[in-house]
């Protein structure tokens, strides 16, 4: 039997998972539950390629995040450009906007470009909640309708709005999976790699250090840019808070959690960080604490994260 | 022309010149090595010529064009490619992939081809693993190509970064303590090796600590002690000489002497 790709292998992982878990759906509103995993999992993708692949870390990416959503409110309403081209402006916004930011402060490192990517989360937070008159300020505002649910009713394929989300959600998600496995397995991703190995002996195989750590700050915010229009488009609404610090952090920790080295690793901590808060909602006021709690002892005893940890164990201790 | 200058090249650190006013030159196919007891400044020399320190004085000048203070990177674009005396190896990759990173400047294109798979971006990865594989055999280690390179024994990794390092296919290559924590057998492969790459015409620049295999395959011998260069010739003419002898033994009038 011809052995399987660890590519192939993740995206059928992935496809079978998306695929099959509604029929286990006690009902409908898991639908939701399922596409919020998606759209956080698209959202980490973009953190495993930073922060996985080119080992740089980011504290503000859902300053990305609130730009793809604020511009599929926007975009309609002022430019008239239908939802699905808002999304592609949102992205192209936040692309040019992680190359300007990132230019000056990729030249930092550890704890320093933490603070310095913190800042601009928070800034683009700030104005999110201040300019009143055109984001709507804390209140939120309203989003428009994709319209791809009513298309597909009238080529005959009728789905509720959750299952809509849900298989839609799923398929970005492959898509982003898929190009960040492409990227893993290409020279460039070799190259940030190898900067996260090593910076000095990647610039002496001629590594341009600084343009590949921007082309993957790039790359993440264009991930978490269409995680935020996909929220939005999603909810009909969208608030500050998809921008908000808390957000930010949410996608470093699952990235973490999960394993941020490995696609479906950073995918598996998205779900377990979404579903847990959902399943802890018996322990009412403790819910926190328990979620703080299994976050530091996954740290401490799986440290390459849950997925990669257990796989691990699976294997046996052969290796 | 002269592939490599090294002339009056100097730095300080906090008030200590650490190297001074050393000049010396390396041609086509040539093995030059730099010796000197420990602290003499080698390494803080092979870091300024390799661009990771920016020079005080003098100049580098490779292949006729000055490139003092050059970033690493564009260095490497211009022929010269380095090792390091503390292994800089890209752990979590394997050691085929750590190989394939040495053709980088031959295999880099654009991003989207490679975020999307493209066939031109399939080719350049496939060009290059396949001359990543052909240098592993070269250096023995083909049978590890898949291992994580992170668990290798340490003569293996010197090996490992040698390879990449001749991946680039360089004009000039700087080795720091290619036999270091080496085994015998080791120091003779790498020995080999050395002699075999300057036989296809790159030229080594050689920091190592084992006498006997620099005197065996160096043409050229530069010698440092606190940062000055104290005498240069071929090896016979270096290991007769008093202010050499005098350096490794701490004699302090025969320092002076050529001083």
């Amino acid at each position: 039997m011809p052995k399987l790709s660890a590519k192939s292998a993740t995206l059928l992982v992935l496809a079978a998972l998306i695929a099959v878990t509604p029929f286990f759906f006690p009902s409908g509103y898991y639908y939701r539950v399922g596409a919020l995993i998606f759209v956080n999992g698209l959202a980490v993708t973009g953190i495993v390629i930073l922060t996985g692949y080119a080992g740089q870390i980011s504290l503000g990416h859902a300053g990305f995040a609130g730009i793809g959503g604020y511009a599929c409110a926007l975009a309609p309403t002022h430019l008239g450009l239908h939802p699905s081209l808002a999304v592609v402006l949102g992205a192209a916004i936040s692309a040019v906007l992680a190359w300007l930011v990132g230019r000056p402060i990729l030249r930092l490192k550890g704890y320093y470009l933490a603070v310095a990517t913190l800042g601009f989360g928070i800034l683009v937070a700030m104005v999110l909640n201040n300019e009143r008159a055109l984001t709507g300020g804390p209140d939120g505002i309203a989003v428009p309708d994709l319209g791809l649910r009513g298309l597909l009713k009238d080529w005959g394929l009728e789905l509720t709005n959750g299952q809509f989300w849900y298989f839609f959600c799923g398929l970005v998600l492959l898509a982003g999976a898929w190009i960040a496995l492409n990227l893993h397995q290409s020279p460039t991703g070799r190259a940030l790699r190898a900067l996260h190995g090593s910076e000095i002996a990647a610039r002496t195989v001629g590594v341009d250090v600084a343009r590949l750590k921007l082309q993957a700050f790039v790359i993440s915010a264009v991930y978490a840019s269409v995680a935020g229009s996909l929220v939005a488009l999603q909810n009909k609404f969208i608030t500050p808070d998809v921008a908000g610090f808390m957000h930010s952090i949410e996608m470093v920790t699952m990235a973490v959690l999960g394993g941020a080295g490995s696609v479906l690793g950073a995918i598996f901590g998205a779900g377990v960080l979404t579903l847990l808060p959902q399943a802890l909602t018996v322990l009412a006021e403790y819910e926190q604490l328990v979620l703080g709690l299994v976050m530091m002892l996954v740290m401490i005893f799986l440290r390459d994260g849950l997925l990669p940890s257990i796989l691990r164990k699976l294997r046996g201790t052969g290796e | 022309m002269t592939l490599l200058s090294v002339e009056g090249l100097g730095i300080t650190f906090g008030g200590l010149k650490a190297v001074n006013d050393v000049s010396f030159k390396v041609e086509p196919g040539e093995i030059v090595s730099v010796i000197g007891p420990n602290g003499a400044g080698k390494t803080t020399l092979f870091n300024m010529i390799s661009g990771i320190y920016q020079p005080g004085a003098g100049r580098v000048v490779l292949k006729g064009e000055d490139v003092t203070g050059m970033r690493p990177d564009l260095l490497a674009r211009r022929g010269m490619s380095r090792t390091f005396q503390n292994l800089q190896i890209f752990q979590a990759m394997t050691v085929l992939e750590n190989a394939i990173s040495g053709f980088h400047l031959r295999e880099k294109g654009p991003v989207l081809a490679d975020l999307l798979n493209l066939p031109a971006s399939r080719r350049r990865s496939r060009e290059a693993r396949e001359g990543a594989l052909a240098l592993l055999a070269r250096v023995g280690l083909d049978r590890a190509a898949d291992r994580e390179a992170g668990n290798l024994s340490y003569g293996s990794l010197k090996r490992l970064e040698i390879a990449r390092a001749l991946a680039m296919n360089p004009a000039v290559l700087l080795l720091d303590e290619p036999a270091a924590g080496c085994n015998a057998v080791e120091t003779e492969e790498i020995d080999h090796l050395i002699a075999e790459v300057a036989a296809s015409g790159t030229a080594i620049l050689l920091v190592e600590h084992d006498m006997k295999m620099v005197m065996r395959i160096s043409n050229h011998i530069v010698v440092l002690d606190h940062g000055e260069k104290i005498a240069e010739g071929a090896p016979a003419e270096v290991s007769r000489n008093p202010a050499v002898i005098a350096a490794y033994l701490g004699t302090e009038e025969g320092a002076d002497a050529d001083g």
